[in-house]
């Protein structure tokens, strides 16, 4: 790891304006970016820490959404009494990724701003139709996501707080890497304030809508409906661990499951 | 240099270091502290598992600078002064849930981690599946895992001792 400068500051309005050097970068639990640095694959001037900012922080809910703080902890997500109320899906998600270590450090904001193709909550947020609130306006999430770890956020500018309509029903599956444990392929289901949606995450290389799915869970929400609607391969991740053809079977696999879960 | 404040094994420390010093390298290498292990420094393994404020984190995946006012425990401050081992480590000891040894101070951190978190008790399928940031490539898990279904019981209080392995 190159060496760098560490800031800490307590407000947001005080890491905006370290993080106006272009060559600052932020960290909230550096699950990610840690080992990143350590493989030399940036080279950031200063890290401005962003565990010191109470703001930041927490879970609410808001008449009929529930609004996570980006420093929120996937552990605090996981055994949160509201989520696990209102978002069951949301909170089985927050539980199932990485592992407990994983999880005591790493945060929502950290794994939504950072936008890996095998994260898990883009596919929630998308499904879901999340709102993302930075410091200086608020993107819909069919707005945030363009592609592989690319989003609407500008250099500097901070994802504060990520707010998620509560659903009628919503459900989750997904197919991990038996050893990184990384997503090869999950379906988020839901139906809500934003329709009905079905995303997938680890089978491209951003997440993506599948609209056949979704016309089909429309007219009748069972499992059998997506049964035969078949994935196109084009365009989705092969690699060693396996093939666009296998990630575009899992799809529908995956679909089916979510589904069940959502119930 | 930064310079970082914190209590490791109830003892305060304020040390010096770069920014981009990690935990594990602050407990090893400046307070030498080396029962913390570092097995793959790629946050998969869960040698390098330590206690920041009572939860569990790989220390190879966390700067020393984010330790900042925390209380650290590691494997070295888990044992009574008098040696009295804690009932994690007993169990590990009865329960032979060892052969090199390389991974177990992770092991007996996570496992304490894990056990406090599950005060109804945890099955045998729930503590494979929390132990699922740990690797060993010798024991083949199954005596680590009855350690800890023995261990839980005595740190819950639903046994006085530790119950004895069968041979």
């Amino acid at each position: 790891m190159y060496d760098f400068a560490y800031h800490k500051p307590t407000t947001v309005a005080e890491a905006v304006g370290l993080l106006a050097d272009p060559e600052a970068r932020p960290i909230s639990g550096g699950q990610t970016l840690l080992p990143a640095l350590k493989h030399r694959l940036d080279k950031p001037s200063a890290l401005i820490d962003l565990s010191g900012i109470a703001e930041l922080r927490g879970i609410r809910r808001e008449g009929d959404q529930i609004v996570i703080g980006a420093m929120t902890r996937h552990q605090e997500i996981q055994n949160d009494p509201t989520v696990k109320a209102a978002i069951p899906a949301l909170a089985w998600m927050a539980g199932h990724l990485g592992d407990t270590q994983v999880r005591n450090r790493g945060t929502i904001g950290g794994s939504l701003a950072n936008n890996d193709p095998a994260a898990d909550y883009p596919s929630a947020a998308l499904a879901l139709g999340a709102t993302f609130v930075t410091d200086r306006r608020r993107i819909a999430a069919d707005d945030y996501f363009q592609g592989m770890f690319t989003t609407a956020l500008e250099p500097g500018e901070l994802l504060t707080a990520v707010e998620f309509p509560i659903p009628e029903k919503a459900g989750y599956a997904k197919m991990r890497n038996p050893a990184s444990r990384y997503v090869m392929t999950g379906v988020f289901v839901a139906r809500g304030p934003a329709g009905v949606r079905v995303v997938v995450n680890g089978a491209g290389p951003g997440v993506f809508r599948q609209a056949e799915m979704e016309a089909a869970l429309a007219v009748t929400w069972s499992p059998e409906a997506v049964a035969n609607i078949r994935q196109s391969a084009d365009g989705l991740n092969g690699d060693i661990h396996g093939s666009a053809e296998y990630r575009a079977h899992l799809v529908t696999v995956m679909a089916k499951r979510a589904i069940v879960d959502a119930g | 240099m930064p310079n970082v404040s914190l209590t490791v094994n109830g003892q305060r420390h304020s040390v010096e270091v770069e920014g981009r010093t990690l935990l594990v390298e602050l407990l090893r290498e400046k307070l030498r502290l080396t029962g913390t292990h570092v097995g793959c420094d790629t946050s998969q393994c869960g040698a390098c598992v330590v206690h920041v404020d009572g939860e569990s984190v790989k220390s190879c995946t966390m700067l020393a600078v984010q330790a900042e006012g925390s209380s650290v425990t590691t494997i070295e401050g888990l044992a009574a002064p008098d040696g009295t081992l804690h009932p994690m480590q007993e169990a590990f000891r009865e329960y032979h849930a060892l052969q090199c040894g390389f991974c177990t101070p992770g092991m007996v951190m996570s496992a304490i981690d894990l056990v406090k978190k599950h005060p109804d008790g945890m099955t045998e399928h729930e503590i494979r599946e929390g132990l699922e940031g740990n690797l060993c490539r010798c024991t083949g898990y199954h005596n680590i895992v009855k350690a800890i279904a023995a261990a839980q019981e005595v740190i819950h209080g639903r046994r006085d001792a530790l119950a004895p392995a069968e041979v």
